[in-house]
């Protein structure tokens, strides 16, 4: 009898969700940090979300992978008067798409706010059933 | 187990599957935003007429051994998602209920033992 997995799945979806929105923190935060060569110009983070079950358990909470880094190439702007430019006269902006972030976040914002619904309503049931005959 | 099944009837078992009904919701709710994840849930009816089928055969059948279905998707996404949140948090609110009420019917028969037994 496992009456608390679902605190367990619940809680592991609100880890995921918040590991989610310190990533859109991050590529908002430096959107418009930008550097006078391509490699190290900072470069959007995407967390990874995989679903776990435990061995014989049909649920499956879900985990963070990793936190990879997009591939998308840098966005490259001509601008001779920038101290950071590079020797023909470039900078590079990050490859961090506003919009995509913005959504994201409400997305994830979202995915938090039923998280916390369900972990709410099963603490509300579980102290029901342990006040059971009172 | 015939003496509490005679006091509390199909409810134990009923509160035991609905538990198992919204852990599995709650884990479609959580990996809402996982690519390829598909949705499941337990189909009530049958899980409990299993579960009687196997009491009333004296093993110790629960609800962990049924297996789960895959949900129809609706508006299937381009990542093999198939978690719709609103039809979960239906669902889910929907076992929430069920679990009260199979709860209201235990602590109905709890009271009513506990003054047949004190004359209270």
């Amino acid at each position: 009898m496992s009456s608390f997995r679902i605190f367990d799945i619940a809680g592991s979806a609100l880890s995921a969700q918040s590991v989610r929105l310190n990533t859109v923190a991050s590529n908002l935060a430096n959107a418009d940090a930008v550097s006078g060569d391509a490699d190290s110009v900072y470069k959007a983070r995407l967390p990874v979300f995989k679903a776990v079950a435990e061995p014989g358990a049909a649920e499956a909470s879900v985990q963070v992978l990793g936190v990879v880094e997009s591939q998308a190439p840098a966005a490259k702007r001509y601008e001779p008067g920038h101290p950071l430019a590079d020797t023909e006269g470039y900078v590079y902006a990050p490859n961090v798409n506003v919009v995509e972030e913005m959504v994201n976040m409400i997305s994830a914002s979202r995915s938090y706010q039923s998280s916390v619904e369900v972990m709410n309503t099963a603490k509300d049931l579980a102290l029901r059933t342990l006040t059971l005959g009172k | 187990m015939a003496a509490t099944d005679a006091l509390f009837g199909i409810h134990a078992q009923a509160l035991d599957i609905q538990r198992r009904r919204m852990e599995m919701i709650a884990a479609n709710l959580a990996n809402a935003d996982t690519p390829g994840f598909k949705a499941r849930d337990l189909d009530f009816r049958e899980v409990l007429a299993q579960t009687a089928q196997g009491v009333a055969q004296g093993a110790a059948s629960t609800a962990a051994t049924q297996s789960p279905k895959y949900r129809i998707a609706t508006q299937p996404s381009a990542d093999g998602n198939t978690v719709d949140v609103q039809t979960e948090q239906a669902q889910f609110a929907e076992a929430a209920l069920r679990y009260q009420a199979s709860l209201g019917f235990l602590d109905g028969r709890i009271k009513s033992m506990l003054t047949a037994l004190t004359g209270q």
